[in-house]
């Protein structure tokens, strides 16, 4: 499948800074194997790349490209929920 | 401060959700990126992922500029979030990360008031610099 540059979210596999330890990067198939971490307070954050929506445009985020500046991660059950 | 919200709708109904309900709530709309994670993967690596609804609870994480987590909080669905105890706390681990770690904020600290620099002098004299009623001050 060729790159879809709006695909589904995924984390790197590596922590905010560094590179996966894992292998090489570059999936051989096309079954991905996901890294399971657990975030903890003190620890690095998981580093992930999702599509975004932001200010009128379709957008990539990836988590590592704000390593220097403070980040308020926030995960909600979904939009158009009432709370 | 950059801000992240992430669910597991789409880019697509982040802008429907944005355009039709948020921008009547927000002038100009949300100010930050609304990502998506419809598989869940990055809910999983976070610890907000609920595999029998397939969504994700309210979590909510501080990052410091170096990627370490300073703080997290989840929620289930039914509780909002107090935004101000949020950046409260963003305030708090500035201070003490500008203090290069010499500084701590006692309980209920707000941004001005008192902060304890720990060290052999501190031990067993907490209660001669800081009292509880100090926390609803």
């Amino acid at each position: 499948m060729a790159d879809q540059p709006q695909g589904c979210a995924r984390t790197t596999g590596a922590v905010m800074g560094e590179q996966p330890s894992a292998a090489p990067a570059n999936e051989t198939t096309g079954t991905k194997k996901e890294m399971t971490m657990t975030a903890r307070v003190g620890q690095k954050a998981p580093d992930f790349e999702a599509p975004a929506y932001y200010r009128g445009k379709f957008t990539t985020i990836k988590l590592s490209d704000y390593l220097g500046r403070w980040v308020l991660l926030c995960f909600y059950p979904g939009d158009f929920t009432f709370v | 401060m950059e801000v992240i919200s992430v669910s597991v709708d789409s880019h697509f109904v982040h802008k429907m959700w944005n355009d039709y309900e948020l921008t009547k709530m927000v002038e100009g709309g949300v100010p930050f990126h609304m990502a998506s994670d419809q598989a869940g993967n990055v809910g999983r690596a976070y610890g907000v992922w609920d595999e029998a609804q397939g969504i994700e609870l309210r979590g909510r994480f501080i990052i410091d500029p170096d990627g370490v987590i300073q703080a997290m909080e989840v929620l289930t669905p039914p509780v909002g979030r107090r935004m101000a105890e949020t950046i409260r706390q963003i305030q708090a681990f500035q201070h003490v990360r500008a203090s290069k770690g010499t500084e701590a904020t006692p309980a209920g600290w707000m941004p001005g008031e008192l902060v304890l620099k720990p060290g052999p002098d501190l031990v067993g004299n907490v209660w001669q610099v800081w009292k509880p009623e100090m926390e609803n001050a």
